[in-house]
């Protein structure tokens, strides 16, 4: 399986996500933001970062990078997609899902281990959770409070399409999302980072649940 | 101006502008002066430290690079080598905190750059005034923020570091940044231009008139007028740097440069003349042909502008076309402003005129000052120390909750959760233990980093404390199962033209070299920053030690939790010599800072680590602590909150102690400090193992038990975790807090 990742010259955690794709046994496939297509990709994770420097609003000018028309094409057409942290700050201003994140509550940058709990498992990247599974996974941002109206919140949450869930919410988002999915579910966005705790030796392999669901899904 | 009121403005001396005209053998114009004053600064020419500086030493068998370079390198093994440094940016955080935190830690960034390294890690270590005062806490606040602005972005994690407050850094905080980069060692990339007719290439930013004159102002005392030298001050762009670190390492990677150079302090100036004057060589620059920002500058102004995130590269001709289309690919504006030259100077031509041409080996060879070393007479009267004049607290508990809520010893979360310490996925020990420990992907290998510094005790006793602070980094390091290789360091100073300022820096100096060689942990890279005073007095002398060390199983490390009920508590160490003096304690519960505090016995703590080491790396110890600031029971609770466990300390034993160390008082050997002991906490069935290994120790008790949700110490101290750990876990950049200290 070839997963996609992102490369906008912000990109800070593109390598890491591309070294989780590939110690998961998938074939990692760099995609640069000027190119204007996704080389075969089977999946595409938008990684976090500052994409073009985040000073106007984070994802902002990224979401008219070239090769975000193929991303758009790609997740109409129900393509796996997963945007974590910046990725899933772009994949909301580019309205392939619902909602903003704003800046903290705190007012502050937050670098911790939080505990999330996974709240659906129908969507291509928690396929592998179990259902209410609670994972410990590592947030760093400064813009990751979620926000949407009321109705937008309501709809989501009665559509089930809440993906993960706070237990405990470092940034005061509406309703304690951490993590959210379009209408079809194939397009997934989390602030948690799930290639951060990918690996023994980072002390935590809980993040290996997310990012092997899209390979399981593959194969069945 | 006449020319003396324009070296003085420049920060020239007469002394230093009869040399120019001696080494010139003409009157200099204002460009070539320029050129001299930021070359000659204290900031770039090491003129009041150098003779000093030549007291470390400077090899040992993993160094690749001593001091000299951008930064120090050393050897890791499987071809990784470590390159690292530390750096200063006090001015510009005194009147500027948020820019100048950031660009202090975007100019640490490049130094690691210039030597082709992949930027991994970024320490800081901070000093600031107490936080009652209003400006402090805005600088401190600010500082916080720049550091995590900058290093957020740009995509390096911030892993370890630290703070303390005094009141000598009112109004002059320190803000010593260091980066860490990984290398493979036949990729190493030097500075010196060389081959005649090669290009001089700038990449990066735009130059404006940021930070012109930037290390003139960083190597004067901060004033009133300062302020007034906000736009002394650079702007940084993080995202820019990003793009220059990923351009230079594919430039790199593509083998199109012959040499690479940062641009700091004195930008184009310092590079181009260093660069030439390495190689021997003379370097034509074509102000007209540098990208600006802005209109209307002067030649001058563009070879000394301080704009950040710009490299200089030095480029053979038929690569050049290639390096630009790199260049561009990052967005960056790559452009040809000069080339190697034969004639050893620094040329700077505009259009077909030469505005200013000097000899690069003149720039780069700052006049020297060597001063007499005179013992100030403040030593005696805050040497003076008796423990009787400070009465026993009746109340344990609370004077153990009083000291872990205190801003110099309660925990540091509220700082580090504001930088990214996890980017890269290679952080293996987060921010809170004794180091922080980093993998290297591929391979087992592992590195551990720590910066210490110890301003309070080296004011109470420079050399003693320039020792203690190179072997605190050294007990760090082992805490966590790491082999300590080489230091960095960061010699923060007050004026060194007072006899004061020059007996601290020469005596710390001489201490930390002492420290150096006992501990076989040379010297790699520095940096000096003096000056540091504000009309209310100089700072602590702080030099700030950066340490790396190495692990060969990353797997095989401690922390200092508590893992395990049931777990046996060892304190390792030669147990006399813990004293009171210079203690945290004295200056949290009796508002004091005095007394000599012990010297450090460094052959004893070598033992001690080094035991406490080959524990972790056999497999035998997972927590490990070293006893520091406010003594042994701040280290034991600091294990047990971190662990989520309790644990109790034997009542025999302890009172063996206060009869003993503590002369009948329970305060000295609760909260002395200086012996050099280490804490480990192993289980009963492994305590038979532990104990055929401690035949080689200098010293050691087995204190007590892990278990339960109380710290229990005899009959003197019994506190339930969640009070020891709602007084450490305060938000330091909440309410104002922090007592009264005088000296």
């Amino acid at each position: 399986m070839r997963i996609g990742v992102t490369i906008f010259p912000g990109s800070n955690c593109d390598r890491d996500a591309l070294c989780a794709v590939e110690q998961m046994g998938a074939e990692p496939v760099e995609l640069w933001h000027a190119d204007a297509d996704l080389k075969g990709s089977d999946a595409v994770i938008l990684p976090g970062g500052f994409s073009y420097g985040d000073y106007l609003r984070p994802g902002a000018i990224a979401r008219f990078a070239k090769v975000m028309a193929p991303i758009e094409d790609f997740a109409q057409a129900g393509g796996p997609t997963l945007g974590v942290c910046n990725g899933f700050q772009v994949l909301t201003e580019a309205h392939l899902l619902p909602g903003a994140l704003l800046r903290n509550a705190g007012m502050r940058f937050v670098c911790r281990r939080v505990r999330v709990r996974v709240e659906t498992t129908e969507t291509p990247w928690t396929s592998a959770c179990e259902p209410g599974e609670e994972l410990t996974l590592p947030v760093a941002h400064n813009e990751g409070n979620y926000f949407a109206d009321p109705a937008t919140l309501e709809q989501i949450q009665a559509e089930e399409r809440v993906v993960l869930r706070y237990l405990e919410n470092p940034n005061g988002s509406a309703n304690d999302i951490a993590g959210v999915c379009n209408e079809g579910r194939n397009v997934v966005g989390i602030m948690p980072h799930p290639e951060r705790v990918s690996d023994p030796v980072l002390g935590s392999e809980e993040g290996v649940r997310i990012l092997r669901s899209v390979l399981a899904g593959a194969r069945v | 101006m006449n020319i003396q009121e324009t070296c003085s403005a420049l920060g020239l001396s007469d002394f230093e502008y009869d040399r120019i005209l001696e080494l010139l053998g003409r009157p200099p114009n204002y460009l070539e002066l320029s050129l001299f004053s930021v070359m000659w600064s204290e900031h770039c020419g090491y003129k009041n430290s150098r003779p000093l500086l030549g007291r470390f030493p400077n090899t040992g068998p993993r160094v690749l690079q001593g001091p000299g370079e951008n930064a120090g390198v050393v050897e890791v093994g499987d071809g990784w080598a470590l390159a690292f440094k530390v750096e200063s940016h006090n001015h510009p955080s005194a009147v500027e905190p948020y820019e100048g935190a950031a660009t202090g830690v975007g100019g640490i960034i490049r130094d690691i750059l210039a030597m082709g390294a992949r930027p991994v890690a970024l320490l800081d270590s901070l000093r600031f005034g107490p936080l009652d005062e209003e400006r402090n806490r805005y600088l401190f606040r600010e500082v916080v923020r720049g550091i995590g602005g900058y290093g957020n972005a740009v995509g390096v994690p911030t892993v370890g570091g630290e703070v303390e407050f005094a009141s000598s850094y009112s109004n002059n905080p320190l803000v010593n940044a260091m980066c860490v980069g990984l290398i493979r060692t036949e990729d190493l990339v030097r500075s010196s231009a060389t081959g005649e007719g090669n290009l001089v290439v700038l990449l990066g930013s735009k130059t404006g008139r940021d930070g012109i004159h930037g290390a003139t102002f960083a190597s004067d005392e901060l004033t009133e007028e300062s302020e007034s030298k906000r736009s002394n001050v650079q702007v940084g762009d993080p995202f820019a740097e990003k793009m220059l670190v990923e351009c230079c390492l594919q430039l790199l990677g593509e083998g199109l440069l012959v040499s690479l150079q940062d641009l700091g302090a004195a930008g184009i100036t310092s590079s181009a003349s260093e660069m030439a004057a390495k190689g021997g060589v003379g370097i034509e620059v074509q102000t007209d042909k540098v990208p600006l920002r802005e209109s209307g500058m002067e030649p001058y102004e563009v070879v000394i502008s301080e704009s950040q995130e710009r490299m200089l590269a030095v480029v053979e001709p038929e690569k050049a076309e290639r390096v630009l289309e790199v260049a561009g690919r990052y967005g960056l504006v790559g452009a040809v402003i000069g080339r190697v030259a034969n004639h050893g100077e620094l040329r700077v031509k505009n259009g077909g005129e030469t505005a200013g041409s000097v000899p690069a080996d003149h720039l780069a060879d700052a006049p020297v000052y060597e001063r007499e070393v005179v013992r100030p007479s403040y030593l005696d009267e805050a040497q003076s120390f008796d423990p009787d004049d400070y009465p026993q607290p009746d109340d344990y508990n609370g004077t153990l909750l009083r000291m872990l809520a205190h801003p110099n010893l309660c925990s540091r979360r509220s700082i580090f959760e504001q930088y990214d310490h996890q980017v890269g996925a290679d952080t293996v020990v987060l921010p809170g233990a004794d180091a922080a420990v980093m993998r290297i992907k591929g391979t087992n290998l592992g590195f551990a980093l720590t910066t210490d510094g110890r301003g309070r005790h080296c004011f109470l006793d420079p050399r003693g404390g320039g020792a203690a602070t190179v072997a605190e980094a050294y007990r760090n390091l082992s805490c966590v199962g790491a082999e300590p290789v080489a230091i960095t360091n960061c010699l923060n100073f007050g004026s060194p033209e007072k006899p004061e300022g020059y007996y601290q820096l020469s005596e710390c100096i001489e201490g930390m070299a002492e420290a150096c060689q006992a501990l076989r942990t040379p010297v790699a890279s520095g940096n000096v920053s003096l000056y540091n005073e504000t009309d209310a007095g100089a700072v602590y002398p702080t030099p700030v030690v950066g340490m790396v060390g190495l692990l060969k199983d990353v797997s095989r490390h401690a922390t200092p939790g508590f893992k395990r009920e049931g777990d046996m508590v060892v304190v390792i160490g030669s147990g006399p010599g813990i004293s009171l003096a210079g203690s945290k304690y004295l200056e949290i519960i009796h508002g004091r800072v005095a007394g000599k505090p012990p010297e450090p016995d460094l052959v004893s703590e070598r033992k001690t680590a080094d035991l406490v080491r080959n524990m972790i790396r056999s497999g035998l110890v997972d927590t490990a602590h070293d006893v520091s600031g406010g003594g042994e029971l701040v280290a034991l609770a600091e294990m047990a909150f971190a662990g989520g466990l309790g644990m109790e300390y034997e009542g025999d034993e302890l009172e063996r102690m206060i009869a003993g160390q503590g002369g009948g008082r329970a305060d000295v050997p609760f909260f002395g400090e200086g012996a050099g002991d280490i804490v480990v906490a192993v289980p009963p069935d492994r305590w038979d193992e532990l104990q055929a290994v401690l035949a080689e120790a200098p010293g050691y008790d087995q204190i007590g038990t892990v278990g339960g949700d109380r710290f229990k110490i005899g009959d003197i101290v019994d506190v339930s975790l969640a009070d020891l750990r709602e007084a450490y876990e305060r938000d330091l950049f909440g309410a104002p807090g922090g007592a009264e200290v005088t000296h």
